[in-house]
């Protein structure tokens, strides 16, 4: 990196504010479409850490796969299921949130006493930077993390398909006449699934 | 600029991320929660790379199997959520107790 280090500073100083308050937005926030547009400028934030840690291959990717696909997808998924539900009040619900943030700031407090505590074996000359993280990852890639990078392939294809095969409407293949089922303790409060036989498609 | 601040600033990230995790009733809001945590954990892995590990960056390439990974996941976690909205009508956690009992 050949910017001056005032300038990492600052940059490093604005970017971590803008992460840290937009990922309390996404949490805090009520609205859960304003949480998923605070959600691409934690992205965008974490994007720009990258690009100050030498590695522009992987900022890229960042944006394309977060920015571009995970928050297309989650505000995909918020439309689908837009309802506005107020959910009901919940006695005591306060003092789970309460032992929440208590059990989050004490895990906060021992990993930042392990990181500053820990001496990193750094090394103050550090080597020469390298100039084309591309060539890097692509010999890494298809030398020793070979078998990874071939098992993301299928991992991709299985989420693929098992994300299709999840979301689609189940399809019955003969309308059975309704049964009126009696309702014991162990019936679960679905509603009726429609059913869609297999012959007529206008679904 | 040191390795400290990143990892610091990834553990901030990452004790949010748990906080909106168990806290929020939203099941979509859920899942962002596991992306922020996600992500907290590559910055933990890019500033480790980059600064113990400058000469082969295998750093960042974990990095790209995560979000390989947080990619797929996404994917099907939203798909999980679509059938359970149309089944019980409601994507309140509080009342997804379908394997609690």
């Amino acid at each position: 990196m050949t910017l001056a280090e005032g300038v990492q500073i600052v940059s490093f100083g604005i970017l971590a504010i803008m992460m840290l308050g937009t990922a309390l937005g996404v949490v805090l926030l009520s609205n859960i479409v304003h949480s998923a547009f605070l959600l691409a400028g934690v992205f965008l934030s974490i994007s720009g850490l990258y690009v100050l840690l030498n590695a522009d291959f992987v900022a890229a990717a960042q944006i394309l796969v977060y920015v571009g696909a995970v928050n297309v997808l989650i505000l995909f998924a918020i439309m689908l299921v837009n309802k506005q539900e107020d959910f009901s009040k919940i006695p005591g619900r306060w003092i789970r949130d309460a032992a929440t943030a208590v059990v989050c700031f004490g895990l906060f407090a021992l990993l930042s006493t392990v990181v500053l505590i820990t001496p990193w074996a750094e090394n103050t000359v550090s080597p020469a930077v390298i100039e084309n993280t591309v060539v890097t990852i692509g010999e890494h890639f298809f030398s020793d993390f070979l078998l990874p990078f071939e098992l993301a392939s299928v991992l991709l294809l299985m989420a693929m398909v098992g994300a299709i095969i999840l979301a689609r409407r189940d399809l019955i293949p003969e309308p059975v006449e309704k049964q009126e089922t009696i309702a014991t303790s162990l019936t679960l409060p679905e509603r009726p699934r429609e059913l869609a036989s297999l012959g007529d498609s206008t679904d | 600029m040191q390795l400290e601040y990143f990892l610091l600033l990834g553990a901030a990230l990452f004790c949010i991320g748990i906080y909106g995790l168990v806290t929020s009733r939203n099941a979509v809001r859920v899942l962002m929660s596991i992306e922020l945590m996600l992500n907290a954990v590559n910055i933990n892995l890019m500033g480790f790379s980059n600064f113990l590990d400058a000469g082969e960056i295998k750093g960042q390439i974990f990095t790209v199997f995560v979000i390989t990974v947080a990619a797929a996941e996404a994917a099907v976690g939203l798909a999980i959520v679509l059938a359970i909205y149309r089944n019980r009508d409601t994507i309140d956690m509080e009342q997804f107790n379908l394997l609690k009992w």
